[in-house]
C-alpha cells in the first residue's frame, strides 16, 4: 500500500491502490478482501460460472456487471456460500471459504442482500433488524425463556437498530410489518438489516433493481457511505448510471467468466465489453455462445425454483 | 398455477362445466361404491341359507432334532377374529388341520407349548403366529421345531425366489410410482392420497368382478378406466381450483392428508372393513423354473401387463408432443406457459394417466394383499421409498426405485423378521437421503 | 352417557391431554418454524415406551424413567433431521412419517420381551399411582376413575407449564430467528443464522413436548401399545392444531378440546340413530361398527375443508401460517 495514505479516509488509499493497475482481467490487487481461483459451477453440462482469478480490493466499491445469463448471480451465490462449487477456490480476508455454510460466511463478515428483495414480511421493521445482530445471547435456546437474560442487550441491538433505520429514513416505519413497504423501502430495509451484522464486506445483488428513480439517488448515498465507513462493497447491476456514478472498479462477466476489469471510465470504453454487451442484444446472428448463456440462464432459474422447493 | 406467490384470485369463474362434471363423477363414484357396500354382506354368520365359507389353517410338525421325525400330540389352536377358538392336535405323522368357518380375516394361530412331548423344543419363541385368512383360502403355517440344521447355503438358495418375487412385487409398484413421481414433477405436490388411488383400482376390480360378474379381464380395464375417470375427477374437482385459488404447495400437502383419511374411512365402511378377493386366478399353478424360483401364470400376466404399459408410457412421455410438454411443465411450468403449453390441460392429462396407473397397480395388489381398505396405507410409504430412491420427479428413477425396493423387501426378510421387511425399504429412504439426496436419478440440486 | 355428558368427558380425559401435546409440539415444529413433521406419534410412542419399559422390565424409578423417554425424543429428532433439514420440506415429511412407521413396527414385532408385541406393555403405572393423594373414597367423580381424576390433576397444570414455556420462548429471540425461518431460510441464513441447528431445536423441542404426551397418555390408559401410536394419531393430533389455528399459543388447547368434543358428540349422535330395534340411520346405511369410520372420514373431510377455506383454523392469524412456503 502506498505510503502517503491518508489514514483518516482509508478508502481514498484504497482506491489510490487501483491506480494503475493493469486492466486484464485477473489481476493482482495491492489489498485483496475476497479472492477467487479457478472457481466453477455447471448446471446440467453448461457451465454458469467459470472464472480463472478474481481478487476484490479492500475499502473499495467493485462493481460486477455482464449480460443476461452471464452467471453474474451464480458467481455471488458461489462467492456467499449459497451454492456449492464444482472446483476452484475462495477465500475471505486469507480465510478459505470452501465448503463454508452461508451463515458462517456472513459471521466471518460478508453480508449479502438478493436480488428479489428477501426482507420477513411477517416481522416488524424493527424486528427485521433485531434480526440481523449477530451473537445475541436470546438467540440461545436455553437463555429464550428467561427475558432477564437477554433484555439488555435486546435494548443495545434496538438502540443500535433505530440509528440505521434514521439514517435509512425507515425510522416512521419502524413498528409496520415489513410486508407493508414499497419495493424500495425493502431495499433500504434489507441493505440497513446486512448492516447490523456489522460487516466487512457488503454484496449487494442488483440494489436498483425495482427502485424508483427518486429513491436511487439515497440508495447510491448509502452504498457510497458503506465505503466512507471502511467497508468493502461488491455490487452486481444492470443500471450502467450506477456502475459510472459510484464504483472505483468495475469486473465485467459474460458466459461464466471474466472477460474484463478495470475502472468504470476505460471499461464504458472497451471494446470487449461493448461487443459482450451489444453481441446479446443487437447481434442478428444470434452465435451458439449466446445461446448457451441463455440456457445457462433458464438453468440457473429452474435451479432456484427447485432449490425453493417450489 | 403452484408456483407464483400470489396469482390472482379468479374472478368467480363461469366454467361450471368440469365442476359440474366432476360432482357427477363423485356421485358415480360413491353409487359404484355404494353397490359394494350392499354387496357385501354384513356378517356371513348371519345368513344361515347361505353357503358357509370355510378356510383352512394347516401344517405339519417335524423335529429337526430327530431328522425331521413328526411330532404328534400337539394342541394348536386357531382364534378369528371374532375371538372365537378352534383346536385340533397334531396326528401320529404330525399333521393338523382345522377348519375356520365364515369369511377368514386376521386369524391367530397359536401351538401350546405345554403340549409339546419333554425335550422338544420350539426353533423361535413366536409359538403365536397372526396371519389374514382369504376366504376360502387353506393356508399352511410352519412351526420349526428343533435346532437351525439349515446349513448357509438354504439361505443361498431362497436368494433366486426372494429376487423373483421381489421384482415381481416392485412391477406391480412401479406403476404406482410412476403415476405419484409424475403428479409430483408436473404439480409439485407429494399427495399422500395416491395410495388411495391404489386402493380404488382394487376394490372396483372387487366390484366389477366379483359382485358383478365380469371376467376377470374386462373387471381390471374398467377399474383401470374408473380410476383414470376419479383421477380427472379429483383434479377437475379439487386441486385445479386450489391451484387457481393460489393455495401453497403445504397447504396442498395437507388436503391430500386429509383426504387421504377421508377415502380410507369411507373405503372401510363400504367394505365394511373385510379382505375380500377376485373371483378368478386366487391360486394358479406354480412351475418351478431349475429349483430356483416358483413362477404361476398369472405372475406372467402381471409382469408382462406391467412391462408393457410401463414401456409405453415412457415412451409416450419421451416420443409424444402431450409427452414433452409434459416434461416442459415438470421443468417450469412457467416457462412451459408462456411458450404456450396449456399447463392446466397437461397436469389433467397427467392426473388421468397417474391414477390409471395407480389402479392398475390396485388391481394387481388385490392378489398379493387381498382387497381391503388398507391396501393404500400398506403401499403409500413404499411408494415414497420408490419415488424417493430413483429421485423425486424422474420417471424413471420411479421406475427403478419401485423395482429396488421391491427386491430389497423381499432380500430383507433372510435377516430381519418378515413382520419387519418393509421397515428395511423404509430404512433405505433415510439412507438415501443422507448420502444422495436427490435420489439415484435425480438431478443435482442445491440443499441448503 | 349422553350427548352432552360424553364429549364434555372425552374432552377431558388424559388421552385428551396426550393429543393436546402431541398438537403443542406440532405447534412448534409447524406453526412456528413451518417444518412438516408427520410422525409426530413416533414421539408420543417413544416417550410412553421409553417409560413404560425402563419401569416395566427395569424396575427404574419414576424419574428415571421419564429421562429415559426424554432421551428417546431427543435421539428419535436427531435421527429425523439429520437426513431432511438441509432439503425442501416435504422431504421431512416423508421421513418423519416413514420413521414413524419403521418405530411401530419394531415396537409391534421386535424385543418382544420388552415391548410386549400387540399385548403392549403395561405395569408401569404403580409408582405414580402411589403418589396419588386424591382420597380413596372419591371411587369415581363425574365419571371420572380416582387414577383418571390423578393423571388429569398432573396432566393440564403440566400442560398450562409448557404452554408458559412456548410463550416465553416463541416472544425471545430465539422464537424470532425460528419464525423468520418458516418465512424465509435464506434471509435468516444471510444474517449468519445457522438455520439448520434452529430447525434442529425446534424439532427436538416439539418432540419432547410431543413425548411428554406419551407419558400422560400411558399413565391414563395404563398400557402402551403399537398401534395407538399408527399415522391416525399423527393427523389426528395435525387436525387439532389446524382447527384451533397454527402459530398460536392457545390454540392447540382449544382445538385439542373443541376437536374431541365434536368427535364424541358426532360418535355419540351416530351411534344412537343407528342402535335399536328401530333405528333411525337404517343399518343397510350403517351399523353401529361403523359409526368409527363415519366419524373418522368426517376428520378427514374437515382438515381438507378447514385447510382450504380456514387455514388459519378458528382462532388463528392468516398471515401468520407457513403455507406459501416451498
Amino acid at each position: 500500500m502506498p505510503a502517503d495514505m491518508d489514514k483518516t479516509d482509508a478508502s481514498v488509499g484504497a482506491r489510490a491502490g487501483l491506480r494503475g493497475l493493469a486492466t486484464e482481467p485477473g489481476v493482482k490487487k495491492p489489498d485483496p478482501i475476497l479472492v477467487a481461483t479457478n472457481v466453477s459451477r455447471s448446471f446440467g453440462g453448461l457451465k454458469a460460472v467459470d472464472v480463472d482469478h478474481l481478487e476484490v480490493q479492500r475499502g473499495v466499491i467493485t462493481a460486477l456487471i455482464g449480460p443476461n445469463g452471464a452467471g453474474k448471480t451464480t458467481f455471488f451465490n458461489l462467492l456467499t456460500g449459497f451454492d456449492d462449487a464444482d472446483s476452484g477456490d475462495r477465500a475471505f480476508n486469507g480465510k478459505s471459504l470452501n465448503r463454508v455454510s452461508a451463515s458462517k460466511v456472513a459471521r466471518m463478515g460478508m453480508v449479502r442482500t438478493f436480488q428479489l428483495t428477501k426482507v420477513l414480511s411477517k416481522l416488524t421493521v424493527l424486528e427485521n433488524m433485531r434480526l440481523g445482530a449477530t451473537g445475541q445471547k436470546g438467540e440461545k435456546f436455553w437463555a429464550g425463556p428467561f427475558a432477564f437474560l437477554w433484555r439488555k442487550e435486546e435494548e443495545a441491538n434496538s438502540d443500535r437498530a433505530r440509528d440505521l433505520l434514521r439514517r435509512f429514513k425507515l425510522d416512521a416505519k419502524e413498528s409496520d410489518f415489513a410486508g407493508s413497504l414499497s419495493g424500495g423501502q425493502r431495499k433500504l430495509l434489507e441493505m440497513a438489516r446486512a448492516l447490523m451484522v456489522r460487516p466487512e464486506l457488503v454484496m449487494l445483488d442488483e440494489p436498483m433493481a425495482g427502485v424508483n428513480p427518486a429513491l436511487k439517488q439515497s440508495l447510491l448515498g448509502h452504498v457510497k457511505s458503506l465505503r466512507e465507513e471502511g467497508m468493502t462493497v461488491l455490487f452486481v447491476e444492470h443500471d450502467m448510471d450506477m456502475v459510472r456514478d459510484i464504483s472505483d472498479w468495475v469486473v465485467v462477466m459474460a458466459q461464466g467468466r471474466i472477460i474484463a476489469e478495470g475502472p468504470p471510465d476505460s471499461i464504458m470504453s472497451d471494446q470487449r465489453v461493448i461487443d459482450a454487451y451489444l453481441g446479446a442484444h443487437h447481434d442478428t446472428d444470434i452465435s451458439e455462445l449466446d445461446k448457451a448463456a441463455l440456457e445457462v440462464e433458464a438453468m440457473a432459474e429452474i435451479d432456484t425454483l427447485k432449490k425453493e422447493g417450489r | 398455477m403452484p408456483h407464483g406467490p400470489a396469482s390472482p384470485r379468479p374472478a368467480p369463474d363461469l366454467r361450471a362445466g368440469p365442476r359440474a362434471a366432476a360432482l357427477l363423477l363423485t356421485l358415480v363414484t360413491g353409487v359404484l361404491l355404494a353397490l359394494l357396500s350392499v354387496a357385501t354382506p354384513a356378517s356371513a354368520s348371519g345368513d344361515g341359507g347361505e353357503e358357509e365359507n370355510s378356510n383352512t389353517v394347516s401344517g405339519t410338525l417335524t423335529n429337526t432334532a430327530t431328522d425331521g421325525s413328526p411330532v404328534p400330540g400337539v394342541e394348536m389352536i386357531v382364534r378369528d377374529a371374532a375371538g372365537e377358538e378352534f383346536s385340533d392336535t397334531t396326528a401320529e405323522d404330525g399333521t393338523w388341520s382345522i377348519e375356520v368357518p365364515g369369511e377368514g380375516g386376521l386369524v391367530e394361530i397359536e401351538l401350546v407349548i405345554d403340549s409339546l412331548p419333554e425335550g422338544v423344543e420350539l426353533r423361535q419363541e413366536d409359538n403365536v403366529r397372526e396371519l389374514n385368512l382369504l376366504p376360502g383360502q387353506s393356508l399352511p403355517v410352519l412351526f420349526a421345531i428343533g435346532p437351525d440344521n439349515r446349513d448357509v447355503e438354504t439361505a443361498w438358495d431362497r436368494v433366486p425366489g426372494l429376487i423373483y418375487s421381489g421384482l415381481l412385487f416392485g412391477l406391480i409398484m412401479a406403476p404406482a410410482a410412476l403415476g405419484l413421481s409424475m403428479v409430483f414433477g408436473t404439480t409439485g405436490l407429494t399427495n399422500f392420497a395416491h395410495g388411495e388411488l391404489v386402493t380404488f383400482g382394487a376394490l372396483i376390480t372387487y366390484l366389477s368382478n366379483t359382485v358383478l360378474g365380469m371376467p376377470f379381464v374386462l373387471a381390471a380395464v374398467v377399474a383401470v378406466v374408473v380410476g383414470m375417470a376419479f383421477g380427472w375427477a379429483q383434479d377437475a374437482g379439487l386441486w385445479r381450483p386450489l391451484r387457481r385459488r393460489g393455495t401453497g404447495l403445504i397447504a396442498m400437502m395437507i388436503v391430500s392428508i386429509g383426504l387421504q383419511f377421508f377415502l380410507r374411512n369411507m373405503y372401510q365402511y363400504f367394505t365394511k372393513g373385510r379382505l375380500l378377493s377376485y373371483d378368478e386366478y386366487l391360486t394358479p399353478a406354480g412351475r418351478d423354473v431349475g429349483g430356483l424360483f416358483v413362477f404361476t401364470s398369472r405372475d406372467l400376466v402381471i409382469a408382462v401387463t406391467s412391462i408393457v404399459v410401463l414401456a409405453a408410457v415412457l415412451l409416450a412421455l419421451s416420443r409424444t408432443r402431450l409427452g414433452r410438454a409434459t416434461r416442459a411443465v415438470s421443468d417450469n411450468p412457467a416457462l412451459a406457459s408462456a411458450t404456450g403449453i396449456d399447463v392446466d390441460r397437461v397436469i389433467s392429462v397427467v392426473w388421468i394417466l397417474g391414477s390409471g396407473l395407480a389402479a392398475l397397480a390396485g388391481v394387481f395388489l388385490g392378489f398379493q394383499l387381498g382387497v381391503t381398505f388398507q391396501i393404500g396405507q400398506l403401499i403409500l410409504l413404499l411408494l415414497f421409498a420408490a419415488v424417493t430412491v430413483g429421485g423425486l420427479g424422474s420417471v424413471w428413477g420411479a421406475v427403478i426405485g419401485a423395482l429396488l425396493i421391491g427386491v430389497l423387501i423381499d432380500l430383507s426378510t433372510l435377516v430381519v423378521p418378515a413382520d419387519l421387511k418393509n421397515a428395511g425399504a423404509l430404512l433405505l429412504l433415510i439412507v438415501i437421503l443422507l448420502v444422495r439426496p436427490q435420489g439415484l436419478l435425480g438431478r443435482r440440486e442445491r440443499v441448503g | 352417557m349422553d350427548l352432552i355428558t360424553s364429549p364434555l368427558y372425552d374432552a377431558f380425559t388424559p388421552t385428551a391431554i396426550s393429543f393436546v401435546l402431541a398438537a403443542i409440539g406440532l405447534n412448534i415444529h409447524f406453526g412456528y418454524a413451518g417444518l412438516l413433521n408427520f410422525g409426530q406419534a413416533a414421539f408420543a410412542a417413544v416417550g410412553a415406551y421409553g417409560m413404560g419399559v425402563a419401569i416395566a422390565s427395569f424396575n427404574l424409578p419414576l424419574v428415571v424413567a421419564i429421562l429415559v423417554g426424554l432421551v428417546a425424543a431427543v435421539l428419535l429428532a436427531l435421527v429425523m433431521g439429520v437426513p431432511t433439514l438441509r432439503l425442501r420440506a416435504d422431504y421431512l415429511a416423508i421421513v418423519t412419517i416413514a420413521v414413524a412407521e419403521i418405530l411401530r413396527l419394531v415396537f409391534s414385532t421386535t424385543f418382544k420381551e420388552y415391548f410386549r408385541a400387540r399385548d403392549g406393555v403395561s405395569g408401569f403405572t404403580g409408582s405414580f399411582r402411589s403418589l396419588n393423594p386424591l382420597p380413596d373414597s372419591m371411587d369415581t367423580f363425574l365419571n371420572f376413575s380416582r387414577n383418571d381424576l390423578w393423571v388429569m390433576l398432573v396432566g393440564w397444570p403440566l400442560v398450562g407449564l409448557i404452554l408458559l414455556f412456548v410463550w416465553a420462548i416463541m416472544r425471545s429471540p430465539w422464537g424470532r430467528v425460528v419464525k423468520s425461518i418458516r418465512e424465509d431460510e435464506d434471509a435468516v441464513r444471510s444474517l449468519g443464522k445457522n438455520v439448520y441447528s434452529y430447525k434442529m431445536q425446534a424439532l427436538i423441542l416439539g418432540g419432547v413436548i410431543g413425548a411428554v404426551g406419551g407419558f400422560v397418555g400411558a399413565q391414563g390408559l395404563a398400557s402402551v401399545q403399537p398401534d395407538s401410536y399408527n399415522l391416525d394419531f399423527t393427523f389426528i393430533a395435525f387436525t387439532m392444531l389446524i382447527l384451533g389455528g397454527a402459530a398460536r399459543v392457545m390454540s392447540p388447547v382449544a382445538g385439542a378440546v373443541i376437536f374431541w368434543a365434536l368427535l364424541s358428540f358426532l360418535g355419540e349422535l351416530l351411534t344412537k340413530l343407528s342402535s335399536g330395534d328401530n333405528p333411525i340411520i337404517p343399518p343397510e346405511f350403517m351399523t353401529p361398527d361403523q359409526v368409527g369410520n363415519i366419524r373418522f372420514a368426517f376428520v378427514g373431510l374437515a382438515l381438507m375443508l378447514l385447510m382450504i377455506f380456514r387455514p388459519q383454523g378458528l382462532f388463528g392469524d392468516k398471515k401468520e401460517i407457513a403455507l406459501d412456503a416451498r
